[in-house]
Formats: structure tokens, sequence, C-alpha cells
């Protein structure tokens, strides 16, 4: 976090200043770990068997907080009796497609819930000329988008004795995740396991919590989302969800990443996290709601959130005679993520391609195969600050340089625009905590670089100006929308302003909205992101609030605007016992008072103001009225927060730790090696390693973890054209032990050689004892760190360490596994020339690779 | 006579090492209180953006592309185009294998949990209260301002260097192809209207931190002895001491190591201490000699008159 969120890092130093300890779990030693209490290296791609260590930790000796898991998660709930776990069925789950690489999760389902998941009822792709495990058209990934359907009230046992309640699912599940496994599997020592189990509990319960923060070191596995699940379900058994001082954080690479779900630039979600209307089940706007509003809590008002954000979009064109113009939306068809498409632009399929601040000639696993899609291209266009490697493949890339390509063949025609910073122009950021904070222009942008807004606004306004007059049916979606900003300045930049005042809200006399209780589903109010509903209540730019922390509480809710309807923090109902007291003084935030029979407190409560804890809701009951004094998930359909996922996850309902795609190491926790339902594209140029126990697997013998460095950011865009950040951080290196570096002979400053089957690059050696190896019962893992900014552009320039992933993707949010693969090293500069690719076919020869090498569904060891 | 002038020439010399307000020193009246830093490498996270934000502040320019292999320092110094530096020094987590660096293996600093430490540390001008670069230039480029700190004026500067070998700490330094000497100013410019340098306001952790410099002591005291009672023993203050050989830094460090380990002279002297001495030596040589010569002379011509 030090590493590469250091601004954010200095209130993890003033919580270390108060007294609180800070634990470091990371394959290397960073800036993060040098001022941490205790540092935790493991090997890269375990995580979810120390999380899982950790849960059992705290079932085995009873030390989760036993009042909260009983009243507010859904560890009482029975399961269905035809659910098997991974203890059953040796690593799988029940429902389980070896055939079609996918799980049907309908025996997942909790006792006498016949409602199927929404990925249960999602006809799969098929038909894909590649071999992606398409299970459904993106469903996975808005999960939490819309409710879950489970039966609002399902069976339970307060006791959590019955053998099918969650928690003693859960309890069997994570038996095996002894501190002897942790150590076996992460190579941590059993001593450092336990005094981290021990700290972390002792800091939790009713008097203390506990934070969690994860970065894309959690996420971009092939299990990725469950890594984050694990953290959940154990934060869930200590209490520290809802709670002052808990909560798990997910730090973002960029200012506004949190922004760009909430207003998603995801192909499978409407701003709000509604989903996007599938093509076959989604056919009117009353099937839509039908199928994604629950009975219970606030997504029953789904129709409300569609409704008023058609409004928006389309204004008086929308009404209740054409469904508010629903039939305008997009459909899904399909998995339409980032590398879907690019093996579409390989396939041919893909004829366009739109790329903003993003590099993935750099950034995104397979770089190749990122520059050789975009070579089968009608047009790309590239907006950025610099010329980056996306936008100049074409005469200088690797396969330009290699002969692979040649720019006289290259059909795509490549167009350039330069961009403007944030500090050229105006508009939010939102953070981790959900938080908008206003930035104001400081000057205006040099040259022809211009805002997003601005590229965004006017090429909308050139569109519909070439299209109007138009009777073809097709353009009316173009042609009714609201695009009506007005813009200001020398260069006609659109009002930001107004923008957010959409986003905001306003009833039929044109007034803001305040809260997105107010939203109507009869059209008369129109709103551009329901939970953003109250950034602009007043007519006042909220999100630009700056008054300072030490004038005002400590919550300081007047500092920015932070959805939804400016709690700082969600489910916060939870911060209550169930009578609605606080757990401890010392942890108050939001609790019940009786005098004025109102929810209360240092927050805005997250829940209905005068639900008393003591209320039940009757049959039959609705929405926030369905919530009953103890549900603080209030975005659940069962309003508990889940230890068990019966539903929307593509990969089984509890976390369970299988190997990353590419891993020296067999897995030692069940027969089989790699989470079975991963997404995979074997194809030319995207090969996979052979399995551990399989022959060849020694040809790539070592763990590569890729990173960021504090100097220089993401794929390079921002940091590698700066001279005053490029000489802090001048050129590519590898990080390697002395014990690696003597092994393979490589010396500190020289240069080495990194290979995989899909690519090889060269890289300046750092020998640092910061990257230990790791030792297990009989062999020694050494593992390879590799920054992955560069790329031939720019003012430092070097190789990507992208040009070694592969594409091999988590199922439910499809994101590549860079943070842990496998490689060999060797000292020595790589080839030049037709020589690059030649070295890679000679690995691959020798490890026996074929189409088929680590496809493997199960088994595998 | 010639013994009496060159007496009188040291005492008119300042007295350097009793005089601690060095603004007071340099002839300023009613001046604001001595402004300094207190950079506490115990919070120090190794992102360096104390480096850019001066770089950018004061048009400092980017000196080369260099991987050093000094762990994550690419800086390597601080010179005429790197007024901050942020060292990195990695010590190994087994007996190393130069003895010489055995001694910092010691991990006691509470956070060398994994056996290994990485200690970071952003240096800077010291701005001593005796400094020697100002007292050698012989332009009054060099200055002491009102708020006691030192700043090299450019454009009277006419890149003589002595004050880069006076420098006890080899701070300042002449820049190449500008043949001018160049150092930290305490953002003057910032400072002297209220504001902070850019170091200081960019530091997300606190580490680097600006103000009084009487407050920043205390505040360095109180910091010294919460780390002294968690058991941090190695942690000791650098350049506080007003009684050390130039007269305490206005710029400080809490350190977590010998002040070799980072770079830092262990015990700085004023190069200019023994500057009245010698004065006073070279004036009673001067008269010794102009004594002889007159004797001599005296002889000779008493010996003609003889």
């Amino acid at each position: 976090m030090a590493e590469c969120h250091p601004v954010g890092f200095q209130w993890v130093m003033e919580a270390k200043a108060r007294g609180a300890t800070v634990i470091h779990v990371d394959p290397r030693f960073t800036r993060t770990s040098a001022v941490a209490d205790i540092h935790v290296p493991l090997r890269a791609g375990t995580d979810i068997a120390f999380l899982g260590g950790l849960i059992n930790y705290v079932l085995a000796n009873g030390r989760y907080f036993h009042d909260y898991v009983v009243a507010y998660t859904n560890g009482p709930t029975l399961i269905g009796e035809s659910f098997e776990d991974t203890e059953d069925l040796d690593g799988v789950f029940s429902g389980l497609d070896v055939e079609k690489r996918r799980y049907d999760p309908a025996s997942w389902q909790y006792e006498n819930a016949e409602m199927p998941s929404p990925a249960a009822e999602a006809p799969a792709a098929e038909g894909n000329a590649h071999q992606l495990s398409v299970a459904t058209a993106g469903r996975g990934e808005s999960h939490g988008s819309g409710g879950a359907q489970v039966p609002p009230e399902p069976e339970r046992d307060e006791t959590m004795t019955h053998p099918r309640c969650a928690f003693q699912i859960v309890k069997r599940h994570y038996s095996r995740y002894t501190p002897e496994m942790v150590e076996q599997v992460c190579g941590v020592p059993k001593d450092l396991f336990l005094k981290v189990a021990e700290t972390i509990t002792s800091s939790s319960g009713r008097e203390r919590t506990t934070a969690f923060c994860y970065a894309v070191g959690w996420t971009q596995h092939t299990v990725g989302v469950q890594y984050v699940r694990a953290a959940a379900l154990l934060q869930l058994l200590l209490g520290n969800i809802g709670r002052p001082g808990g909560g798990i954080l997910a730090l973002r690479g960029h200012s506004s990443i949190q922004g760009s779900t909430d207003i998603p630039t995801l192909y499978n979600l409407l701003p709000g996290y509604i989903p996007m209307p599938h093509a076959n089940q989604d056919e009117n706007l009353e099937k839509f709601v039908e199928a994604t509003a629950t009975a219970k809590g606030y997504w029953a008002d789904m129709r409300s959130y569609v409704v008023s954000l058609l409004k928006a979009w389309w204004g008086p064109a929308a009404t209740a005679e054409n469904d508010f113009c629903f039939d305008y939306l997009p459909r899904l068809t399909g998995d339409h993520s980032t590398y879907a498409t690019v093996t579409a632009q390989l396939d041919g399929t893909c004829k366009g391609y739109l790329i903003a601040g993003e590099n993935p000639a750099v950034g995104s696993a397979n770089a190749k195969m990122q520059r050789l899609g975009m070579a089968n291209l009608d047009w790309l266009v590239v907006r950025d600050f610099s010329l980056i490697e996306s936008a100049t493949w074409w005469k200088d890339g690797p396969e330009i340089e290699s002969g692979e390509l040649e720019t006289a063949d290259i059909k795509t025609e490549v167009f350039f625009f330069p961009a403007a910073a944030h500090t050229e122009k105006n508009g939010s950021f939102t953070n981790t905590q959900r938080m908008l904070q206003w930035h104001h222009a400081a000057v205006e942008p040099a040259g022809q670089a211009r805002s997003e807004l601005w590229f965004y606004y006017h090429l909308g306004r050139l569109i519909r100006e070439r299209l109007a007059g138009s009777t073809d049916e097709m353009d009316r979606p173009l042609l009714d929308l609201t695009w009506d900003y007005p813009t200001e300045g020398p260069l006609a930049e659109p009002d930001a302003g107004a923008v957010l005042a959409e986003i905001n809200g306003w009833d039929s006399d044109k007034e803001p909205l305040s809260s997105y209780g107010q939203l109507e589903d009869d059209g008369s109010t129109a709103c551009g992101c329901w939970i953003y509903c109250g950034v602009f209540a007043d007519g006042v730019n909220q999100a630009a609030r700056r008054k300072p922390g030490g004038e005002q509480s400590w919550v300081a809710p007047e500092w920015g605007w932070a959805w939804p309807a400016n709690r700082r923090i969600i489910y916060n109902r939870a911060s209550a016992d169930p009578d609605g007291r606080p757990w401890s003084e010392r942890k108050a935030y939001v609790w019940w008072d009786e005098k004025s029979a109102r929810w209360t407190g240092h927050d805005v409560p997250d829940f209905p103001p005068s639900t008393s804890p003591r209320y039940r809701p009757p049959e039959g009951a609705r929405g926030a009225e369905a919530l009953s004094g103890i549900d603080p998930a209030v975005m659940q359909g069962d309003g508990k927060f889940w230890l068990y996922v019966p539903t929307g996850i593509q990969d089984g309902p509890l976390p369970t730790h299988y190997e990353p795609q590419d891993s020296p190491f067999p897995n030692l926790l069940y027969g089989i090696q790699r989470n079975p339902v991963r997404q995979l594209v074997s194809r030319r140029h995207n090969r996979y390693h052979p399995s551990p126990s399989a022959p060849g697997s020694e040809v790539f013998p070592y763990a590569v973890t890729t990173y960021r460095l504090t100097e220089h950011h993401t794929a390079g865009g921002m940091s590698r054209w700066q001279p005053y950040l490029a000489e802090l951080q001048p050129e590519m290196f590898c990080e390697v032990s002395p014990e690696l570096a003597e092994e393979r002979g490589l010396e500190h400053l020289g240069w080495a050689t990194i290979i995989t089957a899909r690519g090889v690059i060269e890289a300046r050696v750092l020998v640092t004892e910061r990257i230990p190896p790791l030792r297990f019962p009989g062999r020694t893992v050494h593992q390879i760190g590799l920054p992955y900014h560069w790329g031939p552009n720019g003012y430092t320039r070097g190789d990507a360490a992208n040009e070694l992933a592969a594409i091999a993707l988590d199922p439910n949010v499809h994101i590549q596994e860079v943070k842990a693969f496998s490689a060999d090293i060797r000292p020595g500069r790589r080839p030049r020339g037709p020589g690059r690719a030649a070295l890679v076919e000679e690995y691959s020869r020798r490890a026996g690779i074929t189409p088929d090498t680590g496809m493997e569904v199960t088994g595998g060891r | 006579m010639a013994a009496d002038l060159a007496v009188d020439l040291a005492a008119r010399l300042p007295s350097l090492l009793e005089r601690t307000d060095p603004a007071t020193a340099s002839g300023w009246r009613d001046h604001p209180p001595r402004m300094g830093f207190f950079t506490d490498t115990t919070v120090c996270i190794g992102c360096k953006a104390c480096e850019v934000a001066c770089k950018e502040w004061n048009h400092v320019p980017e000196d080369g592309l260099e991987l050093t292999g000094m762990s994550y320092d690419n800086t390597v110094g601080l010179g005429a185009d790197s007024w901050r530096h942020v060292a990195f020094i990695e010590q190994p987590r087994r007996p190393a294998r130069d003895p010489g660096t055995e001694a910092t293996c010691a991990a006691a600093s509470g956070v060398a949990d994994a056996g290994i430490r990485w200690l970071m540390a952003s240096d800077v001008c010291k701005h001593c209260t005796h400094a020697a670069c100002l007292d050698v230039c012989p332009t009054g480029a060099l200055f002491r301002t009102e708020l006691g700190t030192v700043v090299v004026q450019e454009d009277v500067c006419n890149g003589c260097g002595y004050c880069v070998s006076a420098c006890p700490y080899g701070v300042i330094d002449v820049r190449r192809g500008d043949g001018r000497a160049w150092k930290c100013t305490l953002c003057y410019d910032r400072i002297s209207v209220g504001d902070e340098p850019a170091c200081a306001k960019t530091c997300p952790t606190d580490s680097i931190q600006f103000g009084p410099l009487d407050e920043l002591r205390e505040r360095a005291d109180r910091r010294l002895a919460q780390l002294h009672a968690a058991g941090v023993g190695d942690a000791r203050l650098y350049g506080r001491d007003p009684d050390d050989g130039v007269g305490g830094d206005g710029a400080f460090f809490l350190l977590l190591d010998e002040p070799e380990v980072y770079g830092l002279p262990p015990d700085p002297v004023v190069t200019t201490r023994d500057l009245p001495e010698m004065w006073a030596r070279a004036g009673v040589a001067a008269v010794a000699l102009a004594g002889s010569v007159a004797l001599s002379f005296l002889a000779s011509t008493a010996g003609r008159q003889r």
C-alpha cells in the first residue's frame, strides 16, 4: 500500500501512531513491509490458503464474534440437501459440468429455495470459435448489481449446530486449512502464521476492529473474486463489517476506478450497479425488473431506479407507453469483456477499438495478443497524454522489430487524440470509500489536448448532427438522447457540473433531488445514477465541499460526498447490537434512540430510519418494510451478510485454494490443481505451461509475480514520459534473491532473460534479500519480481513484463492472472530479430507444450 | 602593534561557537523565529515525492537516467540537481558477507519482523547554525536569511566553488554546464510568505516536518522518548544538538542507525571553526615575521651607522 498508494497510506501511518498493528502480507518485502509491524512473505498465488487458515483458526478456536454472526450473517441459514462441498468431492463443488467447464449452481441454494440463480438461467454462449468457457453473459460480474434471488426468510437454525447450516459447512470446508497446511502451501512458518492469527483475532470483537486493504495482488488471479470473498468471510466471522475501523478496502489502481464501476465503463453494467439487460431474457421493462428486483431490501425499488435512469437519458421521449425507452438500451449476448474483445479482434469479428486511459500493448496480459488483435482491426482510436505503445505498435512494436509484422501489411487505420490531464478539467474522483471529491481545472489543456467529457460530448453531437432527420428506427436511441449540456470557454468544454446535476437527478419541476428514496417508477423523476442521488442536493455540488477535518466531527461528513446518501460506512446498522445499542462505547457509530424512535449516531444510518430493532416484517412485506430490525444487509435478498454464497458466483459458494494456471507447485490441499471453471484461451501465442507433475514443467521452474513501483504508474503512460519520475526508476529490472542469482549465474546490475511459453523479455538484475526464497519441506521455491511499467516507448524504456503473462482469467470478472505464474530466467540479454520468437518456440518445444497443455478441468496435480 | 592588529582581527570575527541564533549573528534585528526541518525517518515510506516536489517547485533539472543498483536509490546523493535525496538501505536478514555491515544486523527497531530491515531517509541541506559555505563565500551570494536559513542567490554566485569544499556534509554543489552553486533554499520564496516548503507539503506521512526550530526540537525529543519507551533502542537524533560541531542543524533527523549507514558524517565540524585561531596564529606569525624583518632592518641600519 505504501508502494502503490503512498497518499492513502498516510492514514495507515496515522493509525499506527495511534497504536494500530500493521501487518503486511506480500511475496516481497516492499516499502509497506519496511514500516509494518509484521511482514509475512508468502508464495504468490496462495492467499486463499492463508486466509482459509485464518478462517479455520477463528472457527477452531471459537474466536468468532458469536452474537454478530448469528444475528447478521447467513451462518444459521440451512443449505439444501443436494449441496456437496469440496470436502466431499476432493476439491470441486456439486454441479460441475466438466464438458462445458462450468458449474450449475442449482444445488448450492438455500433449503427449499426453488429460485434459480441468474448464473443458472443464463444460457451459455455456445459456439464461440475460441475456447473461452463463457458460462454466462457476464452476469457473474454484475453480481451485487440487482438483488440476488434468494428467499427473503430462509430456514435458519439459530443455534448454528445443524449440519447443513452455512456455519457448519464453512467450518468443515476450512478444517483442513491448518497452520501446518498453511506452512506447506504458502511457505509461511507456523509461528509467524499464529502470530498473525492471534493479532487479528485479539484486535476484533466488541471493543476492537480490524480492517483489510487489498489491491490487484488479490484480484488478478484465476480465483481472484474468491480471494476477496475469503477476506469477506473472515471479516464477517470477526464482526468487522459495517463498523468503524473495520471493512475491506479495495485500493484502486487509478484515481477514479471506483467511479468507473459506479457509472460504469463495464460492458455488463448500467449506472448504479443495475445489470445490463440480457438479449434473451429481458424482453421488456417488466420482465427485467422482475428478474433483478428483490422482495426485501432496497433492490425492491429497482423499477424506480431504472425508470429514472431512462428518463435522465431520453427525457421526454421516455414515456410509460413506450416502456420509458427500455428497448433503446443495448442487450448482452455474451462475454464482451476486454480479453473476449481481443480474441474477437483476432477472429476478425471485432473491427474497431477505442482506447482511452489504457495501454493494453504494455498493461494487459499477453501484450503480443493485444498487438496482434489491434493489427487485425479496421480502425483504432487512442486517447492519451503521450504516444504510448498501443498507438505506435504498427511502426515500432516488438513484432515489427522481430519481423513478425510488416508495417505495410497492417490495414488498421490508427487515430491518436491527445488527452487533457485531470489538472486541465473539472470533474470528480470517486475513491475506495465511495467518496466523490471534485477537482477544478487549473489551466486550459495545451494544444489539441481535450478532456474525455469534451471528446465524448462533441463526438455525440457530431454523430447526432449526421443522423439528423433520419427516419431509421435504429437511430432513434441516439436522436432521442438528452444531449444538451451547456458548454463554456474557448474550447467549448461541456459543463461538468451540469453532468453531475443530471446524475443527481431532478423531479418533474426540474428541482434537484436529495435522496434515492424520492425516486419514482412512473417517470416523474429523472436520475442518471441512483446511488449518486443527493450529490447535487439543493442545487449545490456536494462533492466540492472541503471543510477541514478539524472543523467538523470525526466522521467528517462535510468533506466531499459519499454514496449512498453521504454515508461514510455502509451497512452501519451492524455497528449496533441486535437491540440497537452500540457493541461497545468505544466502537459506537450508529444506534437506535428509543426516545425519538429513530436511528441516530455519528454517520447517516444505513437502515430505514424508524424501523425499530424489534420490528419483524409481516408476511408479504416488500422492500424496506420487509427488512426486519436485525437485517443490516439492506441490499441482500435475505437481509443478511453471506458467509456462504448460494447464488451469483461462478466458481463455488466458498473460496477454495487452487493453484495458479501456471504454477511450479502442486495443490497440496486437494486432488485438483486449478480452479476447474477458470477461463482459458488456448491459441497460438497464448499457450499454458505443463502441470507441475507433467513432463516439461521443470522447464519453467520459478514463480513470478508482477507489480508496480511508487515511482511509476501502471503501464507507464503517465510516468515514463516524465523526466522527474523516469530518473527515479530509470530502467526495467527484475528482482531476485542472492540464492536464485547464484543458482542461475545472475549478476547484480547485469542482464537477465526471462522466458515463458508466451514471450521473452530482458531486464537488469537487482539481487536483493527483499524477495526471499521460500523453503518448503523438501524443496525451495524461488520467486522473480517484475515491475510491469515499461515498454519500448517513452523517456525511460524497457521490455514489458506482460509479454510473459498468459490470458488465463477469473470466471466471474474475466480478470487476468498476472500476479502469479511460472517462468525460467537466465543471464544475458534476449535475442534480437527473429531469434526472439525462436527462443520462445525452443522453450515450448522443450516443455512439450501443445494446445491441450494446462487445460485440465480436474486433476492436473 | 602588528600583533595587536591580529588579535583585534580575530576578536572582530564572529565567535562562531558561541552564537546560537544565526539570524541575529548575521545582523537581523526583530526577525521571525528560526525555521527548519525535522525529518523523522522512522515514518518515511521512500515514496520520493519530496524529491519530485522539490524539483518541480524549484525548477531543478532532471540529472540522468542511471540505474545504480543501490536498492531503490537512483538519486545517489545531494547535489546541484538533487536538493532532496531519499536514501534506501537494505539490511540483510543474516550475518552479512561484508563484516563491515554486520553491526547493522541488529534488528531492534520493531519494524524488522522478517529479519530484514529497509531504512529510508530523506536527506537535505542542514542549514547549519555555523554554515561554512556562507563563511567562505567571497561574493556574498550565500547569505543567512531572517528565518535563519542559508540561501544562495544565483544572480550573485560567481561559481568559485569555495562553498563546495567548505560544506562538511557534501551538500552544496556546482551545476555542470552552469557553473554556479546550487542547493536547498528551504523554499525561501514559499516560507517567507507563510507557506511550507514543497517537500514538507507533499510528504504523505509527515516524515518531513517544517516549523520553528524550537518547536521541532521539542517534538523530536518527545518522539524519541516515545520510541525508546517502545523499545526502539536504535532511535537517535542527528543534528539536534546545538553543541555539536556545526552548532546544531536547522534541518535535523531522527535515525534508526548510525549516521554513517545513511551516508551522513558522524561528527560534522564547521570547516571554518578554526579560522579565528588560524587568523590569530597567522597574525602572530606575520607580526613575528614583520618584527624580525624590522629587527634585521634596524640591525643592518644600526650596523651601517656603526
